[in-house]
C-alpha cells in the first residue's frame, strides 16, 4: 500500500537481496511478474526500468554506495544531475544542500566518503535516496555496516524521513526489533516466503 | 555536456585520470616537437620561394651555359645574372682554409637582398651591388678563422683580393644543412686572374632569370626540352631538391621516433583506463541505479573522456612548442637560417594524435562499463570486466599502424618500422617473462623473508610486470643506443682508419706541377704521394644505347648518371680493391682498351662484365668493354675510382691529378705553405671535415635524443600505471600480512626487492638491446669491429633501478599509510 513500510526478513542466504533486487527491476525474474504502480516492470527494457526508478525509486545499501570521488554534496546531487528534467537538474545544489541539512550533516558538505564514519556515510546515502522525492524507497541491510548506536540512529532517522514524505518503504534485514518497526513483515526461509 | 564536464573536474580533483592525460600530454608533445619544427623549416623553404632562389627561375650545370641559353634570357627582357661556385683554398697570412667560392655578375642577386657589414661585429646594411673589381666578402665565420680585419687581404689562387665586407645574409644559402666550407663572394671577372678555373675543374654554373610571371614562365617552357645531360633548372616550385629531399627525410626520421612515446603512451592510456573502469564499476552500477539510460551514461563517460583528451592535447601541443624551441636551437647551425613561427597544423595533428589514441586505447576499456548490470549493487560479484578481447588487441595494432603510416608517408617504411616494433616487443617481452621465471623460481630457496615475497611477488604477476619491464626497456634502449653506441661506432670507425691514412686531399694539380709537386714534397721531408690521373667524364651509353636519367627509378641511380665521373687510368691493380667478376686489365685489354667499374655502381646503373660502355670527356666520346667488376674498402680514405679505364683510352683527354698524403701531426702549416706554393691547388683537410660532421652529428643526436626522452617518460608512465593497476590488491596484501604481524619494514623491504629485481631486469634488458643493435650496425651495416662497452652495462641497470624505484616511492607508500582494518574493510 502506499507509505506502507514492509520488511523482509529471513536468514542469511534466504533470498532477501534476490527479492529486493526483483522488486527494484535491478533483476530479472525467470518466471513471474512485478507490477511498480501498475506498471509491469519487465514488460520494460532495461532502460524502462531505469527511468521508471529515475521517476520512483530510492535506494539504501548496507555498504553505502556512495562514489568515492564525489564529496557528500555532489553524491546527493547525482540523481537529480541525471534527472530528465532541466528544471530539477539546475535545481540539484539547493536541493541537495537542503537534504544534507536535514540529515544533519550541513557541516560536512565538501567531505569525501573516505573521510566520513560509516554512520554519516549512511545518512548521505539516505539524503541521496529522499532527494529525488520517491514513492518506494527499497533498503537493503542499511544498518549492516554500523555499530548499534549508529545503526539506531540511521534507522531512526529513515523512518522519520519515511513519514514525512509518505514513501513506501521495502527493508530487507535480519534484525527482528527494525523488522518490528514495519507495519508488516515478509518472512522468507530457503527463497520461499515462509 | 555540462554533466560530462563536472564529472571531468570531479574525477581530476580525485586523481582517477591523471596518468591518462599525462600520456597524452607526453605522446602529443613528442609528436608535435618534431611537427613544429619541420613545419617551421617547411615554410622557410616555401616562404619566399624566389628569394631562396636568388631569382625566378635558375639554371644550374656543371659546365658553362651555351651563350644561346643566356642570349635567351635577354631576349625576352628577363633580368639576368650568372654565378659560377668553385671550392678553392683562401690563404691570409700563415693560415690557409678551404673555401667555398661565389664568383657573381652584376644584378646578383635578382630577388633578395644581401646584407653585408664593414667588418666583423659590426651593423650591418642592405648591400648595394657586389663586390668591386679587386675585392672580395666573406662571410663571418671565414673572418674568424683566419683572423682577418677590416681592410684585409686574402690570396685566392693568383690573385690578392681585398677584403671589402662581412657578408651577414646571404638570401639563396639558406637552409642547406651541410656547409662545410665558410663563403668567399667575389666578382665573376675577377675569377680568371686567380687562375682557378681550368679545363677538368669543378665547378657550378648559374644562369639566374628574373621578371615577370609570364615571360618567365615562358623561358621556362622554352629551356625545358633543351637542356642537357649535367644541366637543370630550378625554380619556385622545386627549389632546392636536395635540400627538401633532405628534410623529408628528417621529418620522417624524427617523426618516427616520437612514435616510440606515442606508443609507450598508449599503453600508459590502456592500462590506466582499464583501472578506471575497475574502480567506476560500482559507481556506474548505482548510477543505473539512480535511473540514468544506458546509452546517456555511456555518453557522459565518453565525452568526459573526449573533454580530457582535448585538454590534455592542447597542453601537450603548448609543451612540444617549448620543445621543438629546444631543437631549433640545437639545429640553428645546421639550418642557419631565420625560421618563421610555426603554422597552426602541427596542432591539430597533435590533438588528432591525442583523439587516436583514445579512440583505440581508451575506448575499449571504457566499452565495458556498458555490461555493468544494475543488479552489481547488491551483488559484486556481477559485471566484473572481462579480458581484453582479441578484437580489441587488432583494434589497437591497427591504430598504431595508422599513426606509423601517417608519420611515415610510406607504406612501406612504416611497415618496416612497426615490424621492428614488433619484434622488439616479442623479443623483450620474451626475454622479460623467462628473466621473471628464474628469478622468482631463485628467489624461492635463497634470502631472507622479505627477499622471497618480494620475488614470489613477481611471479604472481608475471602479466602485468612483464608490460613493465617491456615498456621501460624500449625507452631506456632508445637512450642507451643513442649515448653509448653512438660514440663506440664513431670511435670504432676511427680507429680502424691505418693510423698513416691519408688525411689530405688535393685537387686540381696541373700536368706541368706533377715534378714541382714531388720536390715539394721531398723538401718538407715526406714521401712523394702518388698522384692519380683525373677525368671528368660523363656516362653517356652502355652497349650502344643511350642512357639518362629517365632510364632509372632509384633516386641514387639518376643522380649518379646526370653528374660526371672522376675517371682514371692504371695498369695494376690498386692496393684495397678485389676484382670480384671478370680479370684485371691483361696486356691485350692495355692495348685495345678497357673499363674496370666498382661494384655498387655497376649494381645501381645495371653495368654488367661484357657491357660496352660509352663515356664523353670534353667533348669527345670513347667506348671501352667492361673486363672486370671491383670491390673496393672505401673507408681506407684512399683515393678510389668508380671507373678505371687503360691509360690509352684517356690519354687525349684533359686531365688534371689529384692525391691523397698524410699530414704528420705538428705540421700544421703544411697546408698554408703546399698552398702558397700551388695557389690553384684545393687541399682538403679531411680531419677538419671529420670534426665538422661530427659535431653536426653531435647536434642532431641530442635532437633525436630529445625526442627519445619522451619515450623514456612514458615508458615511466606505463610503470607507474602499471603499479597503480595494482595498487589496491598491494593494499590489501599488506594490510593482510601487516594483521598477520609483518612489520612495516618487512614490507617495504619486500616491495623494493620486487621493484629493484624489475628495474635492473629492464635495465639489463635495454643494455643488451643498445649492445645488440650496436653489434648489428658495427658488424652488417657499416662493417668494421664493434668495441665492448662495458659502462653500458652498468648505466643501463642503473637508469632502470632509479626509474622503477622513483615510481615506486611515487606510488606504493600509499598501500602502507593506511591502517590495515580500512584496507581491509574496502576490500571486503
Amino acid at each position: 500500500m502506499p507509505g506502507e513500510a514492509v520488511a523482509i526478513v529471513g536468514a542469511s542466504g534466504s533470498g532477501k537481496s534476490t527479492l529486493l533486487g526483483l522488486l527494484a527491476g535491478l533483476d530479472a525474474p525467470t518466471t513471474g511478474q512485478v507490477r511498480v504502480d501498475g506498471v509491469d516492470l519487465f514488460a520494460l527494457d532495461e532502460d524502462g526500468r531505469a527511468a521508471l526508478r529515475a521517476r520512483m525509486v530510492g535506494f539504501v545499501f548496507q555498504s553505502f554506495q556512495l562514489l568515492p570521488a564525489l564529496n557528500a554534496l555532489e553524491n546527493v546531487m547525482l540523481p537529480l544531475e541525471l534527472a530528465g528534467e532541466r528544471r530539477i537538474r539546475d535545481a540539484a545544489e539547493s536541493l541537495a544542500r537542503e537534504m544534507l541539512g536535514r540529515v544533519g550533516l550541513a557541516e560536512r558538505l565538501r567531505h569525501y566518503p573516505k573521510h566520513l564514519s560509516g554512520g554519516e556515510q549512511q545518512r548521505v546515502a539516505l539524503a541521496r535516496a529522499f532527494v529525488t522525492d520517491p514513492k518506494l524507497l527499497f533498503a537493503d541491510e542499511p544498518t549492516g555496516n554500523l555499530d548499534a548506536a549508529t545503526g539506531a540512529s540511521v534507522i531512526e532517522l529513515m523512518f522519520e524521513l519515511n513519514a514525512e514524505r509518505g514513501t513506501t518503504l521495502v527493508l530487507v534485514t535480519h534484525d527482528e526489533a527494525i523488522a518490528g518497526r514495519c507495519s508488516r513483515q515478509i518472512r522468507l526461509a530457503a527463497g520461499r516466503i515462509a | 555536456m555540462r554533466l560530462a564536464l563536472r564529472m571531468l573536474a570531479r574525477d581530476w580533483r580525485a586523481g582517477e585520470l591523471r596518468i591518462l592525460a599525462l600520456a597524452i600530454v607526453i605522446a602529443v608533445a613528442g609528436v608535435t616537437s618534431v611537427a613544429f619544427f619541420t613545419d617551421r623549416v617547411w615554410q622557410a623553404l616555401g616562404r619566399e620561394a624566389h628569394q631562396l632562389l636568388g631569382a625566378d627561375a635558375v639554371l644550374i650545370a656543371d659546365h658553362p651555359w651555351r651563350a644561346e641559353v643566356r642570349d635567351e634570357i635577354e631576349r625576352r627582357g628577363l633580368g639576368r645574372a650568372e654565378i659560377v661556385s668553385f671550392v678553392s683554398m683562401a690563404r691570409a697570412g700563415e693560415g690557409a682554409q678551404l673555401v667555398s667560392v661565389k664568383a657573381v655578375s652584376e644584378g646578383y642577386p635578382l630577388r633578395g637582398r644581401m646584407r653585408i657589414a664593414p667588418g666583423l661585429n659590426q651593423a650591418d646594411a642592405e648591400a648595394q651591388g657586389i663586390p668591386t673589381p679587386g675585392t672580395v666578402w666573406l662571410d663571418e665565420r671565414l673572418m674568424a678563422e683566419l683572423g682577418l680585419r677590416e681592410g684585409g687581404a686574402i690570396d685566392l689562387g693568383k690573385s690578392r683580393l681585398r677584403v671589402a665586407a662581412v657578408v651577414t645574409v646571404e638570401p639563396d644559402r639558406g637552409i642547406s644543412f651541410v656547409n662545410i666550407a665558410p663563403r668567399v663572394l667575389m666578382r665573376l671577372d675577377d675569377v680568371p686572374a686567380t687562375g682557378l678555373i681550368q679545363p677538368g675543374s669543378r665547378a657550378t654554373y648559374q644562369l639566374l632569370a628574373a621578371g615577370e610571371p609570364q615571360p618567365v614562365a615562358a623561358f621556362e617552357r622554352w629551356v625545358k626540352p633543351r637542356l642537357g645531360r649535367g644541366e637543370r633548372l630550378e625554380s619556385l616550385e622545386n627549389a632546392r631538391p636536395e635540400t627538401r629531399a633532405a628534410l623529408d627525410k628528417a621529418q620522417q626520421f624524427l617523426g618516427l621516433t616520437a612514435m616510440l612515446a606515442v606508443i609507450l603512451s598508449a599503453v600508459a592510456i590502456a592500462l590506466s583506463t582499464r583501472r578506471y573502469t575497475e574502480r567506476h564499476l560500482d559507481g556506474y552500477a548505482v548510477m543505473r541505479c539512480l535511473g540514468a539510460a544506458q546509452a546517456r551514461l555511456f555518453s557522459l563517460f565518453s565525452w568526459e573522456f573526449v573533454f580530457l583528451a582535448l585538454a590534455a592535447s592542447v597542453a601537450g601541443c603548448a609543451l612540444g612548442y617549448a620543445g621543438q624551441a629546444a631543437i631549433a636551437a640545437w639545429l640553428s647551425q645546421l639550418v642557419a637560417s631565420t625560421l618563421p613561427q610555426p603554422s597552426a597544423w602541427p596542432a591539430l595533428q597533435g590533438v588528432a594524435t591525442g583523439l587516436a589514441l583514445l579512440l583505440g586505447f581508451a575506448l575499449p576499456p571504457l566499452l565495458q562499463l556498458r555490461e555493468v548490470p544494475a543488479v552489481r549493487v547488491l551483488r559484486r560479484e556481477t559485471g566484473a570486466p572481462r579480458p581484453t578481447a582479441l578484437a580489441v588487441y587488432v583494434l589497437r595494432l591497427a591504430a598504431v599502424f595508422g599513426l606509423l603510416l601517417w608519420q611515415a608517408r610510406d607504406a612501406k617504411l612504416a611497415g618496416y618500422v612497426f615490424g621492428g616494433f614488433a619484434a622488439a616487443v616479442v623479443v623483450f617481452a620474451a626475454a622479460g617473462y623467462a628473466a621473471l621465471r628464474l628469478v622468482g623460481r631463485l628467489g624461492r630457496t635463497a634470502g631472507g623473508v622479505s627477499w622471497r615475497y618480494g620475488l614470489a611477488n613477481l611471479l604472481r604477476r608475471p602479466r602485468g610486470n612483464t608490460i613493465q619491464i617491456v615498456s621501460l626497456a624500449l625507452g631506456l634502449t632508445a637512450i642507451l643506443l643513442l649515448t653509448f653506441v653512438r660514440s663506440d661506432l664513431l670511435e670504432s670507425w676511427r680507429r680502424r682508419l691505418p693510423p698513416d691514412a691519408p688525411n689530405r686531399f688535393v685537387v686540381g694539380i696541373q700536368p706541368e706541377q706533377k715534378a714541382p709537386l714531388v720536390d715539394f714534397f721531398r723538401d718538407s721531408g715526406l714521401q712523394p704521394p702518388e698522384l692519380f690521373p683525373l677525368v671528368r667524364a660523363r656516362l653517356v651509353g652502355i652497349n650502344g644505347r643511350a642512357v639518362s636519367a629517365a632510364d632509372y627509378t632509384d633516386e641514387r641511380a639518376r643522380r649518379q648518371v646526370e653528374r660526371e665521373f672522376n675517371v682514371t687510368d692504371m695498369t695494376e691493380l690498386p692496393p684495397d680493391n678485389t676484382v670480384s667478376r671478370g680479370r684485371w686489365f691483361t696486356k691485350q685489354d692495355l692495348d685495345r682498351g678497357a673499363v674496370s667499374v666498382e661494384q655498387w655502381i655497376a649494381e645501381r646503373l645495371g653495368i654488367a662484365l661484357g657491357d660496352t660502355l660509352e663515356f664523353e670527356a670534353a667533348g669527345r666520346t670513347f667506348e671501352a668493354p667492361v673486363t672486370s667488376i671491383r670491390k673496393l674498402e672505401w673507408d681506407t680514405m684512399r683515393p678510389n675510382f668508380f671507373f678505371i679505364t687503360t691509360p690509352k683510352l684517356l690519354r687525349d683527354a684533359p686531365t688534371t691529378y689529384m692525391t691523397g698524403f698524410h699530414a704528420p701531426t705538428g705540421e700544421a702549416e703544411l697546408t698554408a705553405r703546399l698552398s702558397r706554393a700551388f695557389p690553384n691547388l684545393t687541399v682538403i683537410d679531411v680531419g677538419s671535415i671529420f670534426r665538422q660532421v661530427r659535431a653536426m652529428m653531435d647536434q642532431v643526436i641530442r635532437a633525436v635524443q630529445f625526442v627519445f626522452l619522451f619515450a623514456l617518460v612514458a615508458g615511466m608512465l606505463v610503470l607507474y600505471a602499471a603499479l597503480l593497476a595494482t595498487q589496491d590488491e598491494r593494499a590489501q596484501e599488506s594490510a593482510l600480512m601487516r594483521a598477520l604481524g609483518a612489520r612495516r619494514a618487512q614490507i617495504l623491504r619486500a616491495q623494493r626487492a620486487e621493484f629493484a629485481v624489475l628495474g635492473l631486469l629492464a635495465g639489463l634488458l635495454a643494455s643488451a638491446g643498445a649492445t645488440a643493435i650496436g653489434w648489428v650496425l658495427a658488424e652488417r651495416v657499416f662493417q668494421f669491429e664493434y668495441v665492448w662497452n662495458d659502462w653500458i652495462w652498468a648505466v643501463g641497470p642503473g637508469l632502470g633501478l632509479a626509474c622503477v624505484l622513483f615510481n615506486a616511492w611515487a606510488g606504493a607508500r600509499a598501500a602502507l599509510s593506511r591502517p590495515p582494518i580500512v584496507a581491509l574493510r574496502e576490500a571486503a
